[in-house]
């Protein structure tokens, strides 16, 4: 199965290591994907704040770039890109007049073709996690981990129709087939803050302690997300987060397909481990790992 | 109490309430301020008005309420509250459609919080010029404006030796659709960046 793929901004900058892991992981599971080289920015939330038309062209001119290369699934591991995606989608399937200035903004009537999807439905849905498990090299035994779904991968429910919106549970099947000991905990979707890392960082850092504080103290060794966003927040603030609330949590910050690349063999060069700011090697190696 | 009732200076505008609906196709008369919406919400308790309050803010008319309280630029568009409106309002959609008309009407935001439509700008401008967010150049940027050089400059250095940022911008062949795109929809809608 060939699909085409959508990294978004952040997987070609600050969030390299996710795009590398899943490559990593899309591979060893025999799934072929293609990177639609035109390729722009999907505008994000300052595109959805300032602008309406905007906020649906952007990721419609995207989608019109992948339909006329006749593929018919893209695949879009930033959670922030793919509600993007899938929320103009909604829009313009329900308002026919944005529709319609979408096609004339990008001279385009985009058909419709083209169906968006995180690799966590594709690994879950496509692949299926009894396969998956047959791929499992190094069982991830020992790693007590949660997974952090965040916002945007679930909700809306009515726009991303993807998982169980309050407490979603395909990252959890995924790492434990992986062998990972995957613990149950309140903040699966809770908000990080996102958008605010540079704006209101203040309040990011409110969020994300309450995150970490329950991740530590159900047990957890690390936290797995699906969301440059998510990591970025998480992973980079801990420092800060001990200066203005007095906890250290040392807690690494990991995107599953790289705990996932790992079960199935990969090295931890090509995962892009070391570009933690948290650094995730101590773990593996008191858990035997590497 | 009644007295001050009456010297109370209430600007209705029955117009607002309609603009906000026809931008976010929703019907805030469905809302019976059941308070889920602000009890779920991350970010309610910086808010000077909760989301409860702002939706019926829309429907009384209330436009100077609305745009004058912190809460559509407080909110993080997580969709909790849109998640959990038992009567399906799109509640971050609405926010979303006061933030368009502060964009729209160009309107004055105390300082506080006017780092975050600032910094929507510089993103959208950012990504106007090359096609693709440009993380080095965003954050410069909005540090020029900010004047806050000092801020995060630790972690920059930290995430720079990880070879996390780029320190060059990536554009695509297509830019200058990129730009038309911009251009051709804010001119629908009235707006400059």
């Amino acid at each position: 199965m060939i699909y085409a793929y959508y990294p978004g901004c952040s997987l070609h900058s600050t969030a390299s290591e996710y795009d590398a892991s899943i490559k990593v992981v899309f591979k060893k599971l025999g799934l072929e994907l293609h990177e639609v080289p035109e390729w722009i920015c999907c505008g994000t939330t300052p595109a959805h704040s300032a602008s309406r038309v905007l906020s649906a062209a952007l990721p419609i001119k995207n989608l019109s770039i992948v339909e006329k290369e006749n593929f018919t699934e893209v695949a879009v591991p930033c959670a922030a890109c793919f509600q993007s995606l899938k929320s103009a989608v909604y829009e313009t399937g329900h308002d026919e007049v944005l529709k319609q200035q979408v096609d004339k903004v990008i001279d385009y009537s985009y058909q419709g073709k083209v169906r968006i999807r995180h690799p966590l439905d594709i690994l879950t849905n496509d692949v299926g996690i009894d396969k998956i498990k047959t791929f499992v090299k190094k069982p991830l035994k020992g790693l007590k981990i949660v997974c952090y779904y965040g916002c945007l991968l679930t909700r809306p429910p009515k726009v991303v129709a993807f998982d169980n919106t309050e407490y979603p549970e395909t990252m959890d099947e995924i790492l434990k087939v992986c062998k990972a000991d995957v613990l149950d905990w309140s903040y699966k979707t809770d908000c990080c803050g996102a958008s605010f890392a540079l704006s209101r960082t203040d309040s990011v850092l409110k969020l994300t302690n309450l995150i970490l504080e329950n991740a530590k103290a159900i047990g957890a060794d690390a936290i797995a997300v699906a969301c440059p966003l998510c990591h970025a927040n998480l992973d980079t603030r801990q420092d800060d987060i001990y200066k203005k609330y007095n906890a250290r949590y040392d807690l690494p910050v990991f995107y599953f397909s790289q705990l996932m690349g790992l079960a199935l063999g990969a090295d931890i060069k090509e995962l892009g481990l070391k570009k933690h700011i948290v650094d995730p090697l101590k773990l593996f190696k008191n858990t035997g790992l590497i | 109490m009644i007295k001050k009732i009456f010297k109370m200076k209430i600007k209705i505008d029955s117009g607002f309430r309609e603009e906000i609906e026809k931008d976010s196709g929703q019907n805030v008369n469905l809302c019976f301020q059941c308070m889920k919406c602000t009890a779920g919400c991350p970010m309610a308790d910086e808010m000077n008005a909760s989301p409860a309050r702002i939706v019926h803010a829309i429907r009384l008319g209330l436009k100077d309420k609305v745009l004058k309280s912190n809460t559509m630029w407080v909110c993080a568009s997580c969709q909790t509250c849109t998640t959990r409106c038992p009567q399906d309002i799109d509640i971050a959609e609405l926010m979303e459609a006061c933030r368009h008309i502060f964009f729209k009407e160009a309107l004055e935001i105390s300082d506080d919080i006017k780092v975050i439509p600032l910094f929507y700008r510089i993103a959208l401008k950012n990504i106007r010029t090359f096609g693709r967010m440009y993380e080095v150049g965003m954050i410069a940027a909005l540090k020029f404006a900010t004047r806050e050089f000092f801020k995060d400059l630790k972690l920059g250095v930290k995430m720079g030796l990880k070879g996390k940022l780029k320190i060059l911008p990536e554009s695509p062949k297509n830019r200058k659709e990129v730009k038309k795109i911009f251009d051709r929809a804010l001119e629908i809608e009235g707006k400059k960046l």
